[in-house]
């Protein structure tokens, strides 16, 4: 009797702790904390070209995270990259002429949306379009632009990246 | 030549005698669980033997593995002045492939060959059949508690050898390594997601644990009653347990992630 009331003592101790590892994985190694964070709003933009940027990756103003890329898209009609932005419900007052611009944090980093404020005096509202957006980086166009200037400069001393 | 097809023959049919037995025995096992919920303490006797006794092994090398690869990440990432990102190297291969099928390995080899023993040696021994003869029904009372602790307890050793993984990766990244422990976490927060990786990696472990409780009880319940055929049945459970979770892990990777 005594020795089965310390095994079941064990194994509840062993049940315990597997629930509490995934519930610490759950809430310290996962974003489920952001996972449910819903109450925001969606603006959307239209980017020519997204490079790497994925779904899930932040938005940050003055480099401070205020939301979540929510869904990339390829508009059909226009040919460019939706891409909708659900912002902190918290942050409800950025001017309706605030721009967005696709950067890299680092040379070799994530990809995320920086937004940068205008001017206007009214705000944001959900269902919005961002009108002014800058397109992502993409480093083949800047190294061939770059080989291409090159060459056209050095073009009498014999053309120096051919 | 004839001699050899017949032997493929044979043995093909073989298998597939096996396979059917094995699923008819599952589907009968099944049927009787009902008995478990009358008797719960049949389970906690299983779950000790089967989950708590298994936890030294997953708990020394899931610290291990983790720092492992951690010192092996970081010297990769290191290379590209990314070993920020060490964290979510860790926790990503750790609980998407290395957590569930690791410890599916280290539970055939600790938990499944012991199953398979005993209860190989029960019928050996003749027990099965004496209780049989007691209108006891061996599959409700020996071999249902056994399949569902494996059942239970894959998924729960699963998820500690993943966070003891990470914190294994976690001191020796920060004090081995010098990386970072705030940018340690909020990349990891950042980039693993509950859903799309943690509950995948738990799903994976639920199908790894009713695969090796399954083919552990059946090995031993199916083994010819011999001092010889239970010594063959125990290795059977480890290399058919092991070829099974790798097999399936591939098909379970294509499907979950893309």
């Amino acid at each position: 009797m005594e020795n089965s009331r310390s095994m079941e003592l064990v194994v509840g101790a062993f049940v315990a702790a597997g629930l509490a590892a995934l519930f610490v994985l759950a809430m310290q190694v996962s974003n489920i904390t952001a996972f449910q964070r819903t109450d925001g709003y969606t603006v959307e933009a239209y980017f020519q070209n997204v490079g790497g940027l994925r779904d899930r990756a932040p938005v940050r103003m003055g480099g401070v995270p205020i939301g979540r890329v929510s869904g990339i898209t390829l508009d059909p009609a226009r040919f460019e990259a939706r891409v909708e932005l659900t912002i902190d419900a918290r942050y409800d007052d950025l001017p309706s002429d605030t721009a967005a611009s696709i950067r890299t944090s680092g040379l070799l980093g994530e990809q995320y949306v920086s937004l940068q404020p205008g001017g206007m005096p009214d705000s944001l509202e959900d269902g919005d379009e961002l009108m002014l957006t800058q397109s992502a980086l993409v480093l083949e166009d800047l190294v061939s632009q770059f080989l291409y200037n090159q060459s056209g400069d050095g073009g009498d001393g014999g053309g120096g990246s051919e | 030549m004839v001699g050899l097809l017949q032997r493929m023959g044979a043995s093909t049919l073989a298998s597939l005698g096996t396979l059917g037995r094995a699923t008819l025995f599952l589907l009968r096992v099944i049927r009787g669980l009902g008995e478990l919920v009358r008797r719960p303490h049949l389970l906690v006797q299983e779950l000790y033997s089967v989950g708590v006794l298994t936890l030294v092994i997953i708990v020394v090398s899931g610290l291990f593995v983790g720092m492992v690869l951690a010192l092996q990440g970081y010297y990769t990432l290191v290379d590209f002045g990314a070993e920020q990102s060490l964290g979510v190297l860790v926790a990503l291969s750790l609980t998407r492939e290395l957590g569930p099928v690791v410890t599916a390995l280290l539970f055939a080899g600790r938990a499944g060959s012991a199953l398979t023993a005993e209860i190989g040696l029960m019928k050996a021994t003749e027990q099965l059949a004496g209780m049989e003869m007691m209108a006891v029904d061996p599959e409700r009372r020996i071999i249902a508690p056994r399949l569902v602790a494996a059942l239970i307890s894959l998924p729960l050793l699963a998820m500690i050898f993943i966070l003891l993984g990470i914190g294994g990766a976690y001191v020796v990244g920060t004090s081995l390594l010098g990386v970072d422990g705030g940018s340690f976490w909020s990349q990891m927060q950042a980039q693993v997601s509950f859903t799309d990786d943690v509950l995948n990696g738990l799903i994976k472990s639920v199908l790894f644990g009713l695969a090796a409780g399954w083919i552990a009880v059946f090995n031993g319940y199916d083994c010819l009653p011999t001092s010889h055929g239970v010594s063959r049945a125990t290795t059977r459970t480890v290399v058919v347990t092991s070829l099974v979770v790798l097999g399936l892990d591939f098909v379970l990777t294509a499907l979950m992630f893309d």
